[in-house]
């Protein structure tokens, strides 16, 4: 197992600008498999994938990566709306190599490589500003991957993306659970949690209230939280 | 209406024959105020990247200043880079006063401030869009300060051509250091005040409109270049 894991939030607390939104959050994460983080709108989930790369501190509580002093290089992350800079596919899907010290001439290799197992290879040289939604997607997975990440922060990354565009990215995100990189990930597609989930994490109003292997997280939700959020009935949904 | 008809003939047939005198001035015009554009993108771009990028104390403050600087009038600098050059000033041991190297110094120190302003802005911008993102593949702040400027590259030829069109127009600064010295140091603007003041207005009208053509033409192939760059990458 690597340094990174077990992956510990401890009372994790984020209150900014006096707005609770995270409330004390404790969870443990192994470093195999695919957890996914389910939960409502403002539960705080986009929140604690930030704090797990490092890019948010909590205002209260710790997170600890494992033996690690940090995320460092081993943990990456793939936004909602990845960023793609004016450039080609190639340079976009090679550019998180160049904060790893690789050549130009490795980052090219690799980054064709990398284009191939994502469907790409075809497009190498056109301007990444030009790709689909999904595409985008793709690429920002491949960008991750690239690096060889022990952790994957995914944050929602088939949100308004057609079915065919969540069935390739799918297949990649499973690709790289199997290639040894754990994957934590949003969703609001409960399909896609039971798809691909190992576990489930249920997030509502800032605090976990169910951690559960996936089919037990939907046969036989213990909070009723997470009851409620399965059917359908968000209490705390006040505001339509 | 006759004398400007017959000098704008005469400034004419001067262009057509490449006049010696036109030709020697307007080479070092694009000189000085290439090197000096040259000079002013190689520090005002990083500078102003580095302070859209960078966290530090005074941060405000310094892109304020910066700003401001951007109106700073061309004789005031000429007054100090004047000072710094001539023989009792700090610099005075480089022996470049009144020469084209006293010229550049003092377009770069014009151009500096002006350049560095639009780079903070459109980086600034780009920042913005990016930052979580670099920070996530763990960019330190100078690799994400080059990832932005390349990024930004098309945007910032606005910052490039703002420098060139200060540069090349600058009159009160060169004069200052540069004394105007025929063969020497005498460049577009300052020869088409020097003529105009004399009444030989077809060297002024000739020596204007190479003025005009040049920064004309480098605008359209900067703005051809940016059509192409948006279609090519998005």
């Amino acid at each position: 197992m690597s340094g990174l894991f077990p992956l510990a939030c401890k009372a994790v607390g984020f209150r900014p600008n006096g707005q609770e939104v995270l409330r004390g959050v404790d969870l443990v994460l192994g470093g195999e498999g695919i957890t996914v983080v389910l939960g409502p709108n403002g539960a705080g989930k986009s929140v604690l994938l930030r704090m797990l790369c490092g890019l948010l501190e909590p205002t209260s509580g710790s997170v600890q990566w494992g033996s690690a002093a940090g995320p460092g290089r081993e943990v990456a992350m793939v936004f909602q709306h990845p960023m793609m800079l004016r450039d080609t596919v190639l340079a976009n899907v090679a550019l998180a190599l160049k904060a790893h010290a690789v050549s130009g001439r490795e980052r090219r290799t690799r980054g064709r490589a990398m284009l191939a197992r994502i469907g790409l290879e075809d497009r190498a040289e056109q301007s990444a500003r030009l790709l689909s939604g999904g595409e985008r997607q793709r690429l920002a997975l491949g960008r991750a991957w690239l690096t060889r990440p022990r952790l994957l922060l995914l944050d929602e990354p088939t949100a308004s993306l057609d079915p065919s565009g969540v069935e390739a990215v799918e297949r990649i995100i499973r690709e790289i659970r199997t290639d040894g990189t754990k994957v934590v990930m949003t969703t609001h597609n409960l399909g896609q949690a039971t798809r691909l989930a190992d576990d489930v994490v249920f997030l509502a109003e800032g605090l976990v209230r169910e951690h559960a292997p996936v089919q037990r997280f939907f046969a036989r939700p213990v909070s009723p939280e997470a009851r409620l959020f399965i059917k359908g009935e968000l209490p705390w949904h006040v505001g339509f | 209406m006759g004398g400007l008809g017959a000098a704008l003939l005469e400034a004419l047939d001067r262009l057509l024959r490449l006049d010696a005198q036109v030709v020697e001035i307007v080479a070092l015009s694009l000189r000085v105020s290439l090197t000096a554009v040259l000079l002013g993108t190689l520090l005002g771009l990083p500078l102003g990247a580095c302070l859209a990028v960078g966290r530090f104390p005074g941060k405000q403050a310094a892109a304020v200043m910066m700003t401001a600087m951007m109106g700073l009038p061309s004789v005031v600098v000429g007054v100090v880079v004047y000072l710094a050059l001539s023989r009792s000033g700090p610099l005075g041991a480089l022996g470049l006063l009144y020469s084209p190297g006293a010229m550049v110094v003092a377009q770069v120190v014009l151009v500096l401030p002006l350049m560095a302003a639009i780079s903070r802005q459109v980086v600034e911008d780009a920042w913005r869009e990016y930052a979580e993102e670099l920070q996530a593949m763990r960019f330190s702040w100078w690799a994400s300060v080059l990832t932005l400027l390349h990024d930004c590259r098309h945007s910032l030829l606005v910052a490039v051509l703002a420098g060139l069109g200060r540069a090349m127009s600058e009159v009160g600064a060169v004069m200052i250091v540069g004394g105007n010295i025929d063969h020497a140091t005498r460049v577009m603007t300052t020869a088409i005040a020097l003529e105009t003041s004399k009444g030989d207005l077809p060297l002024a009208l000739a020596l204007g409109a190479v003025l005009l053509t040049v920064i004309l033409v480098i605008n359209g192939l900067a703005y051809a270049l940016r059509v192409w760059a948006r279609g090519r990458f998005g």
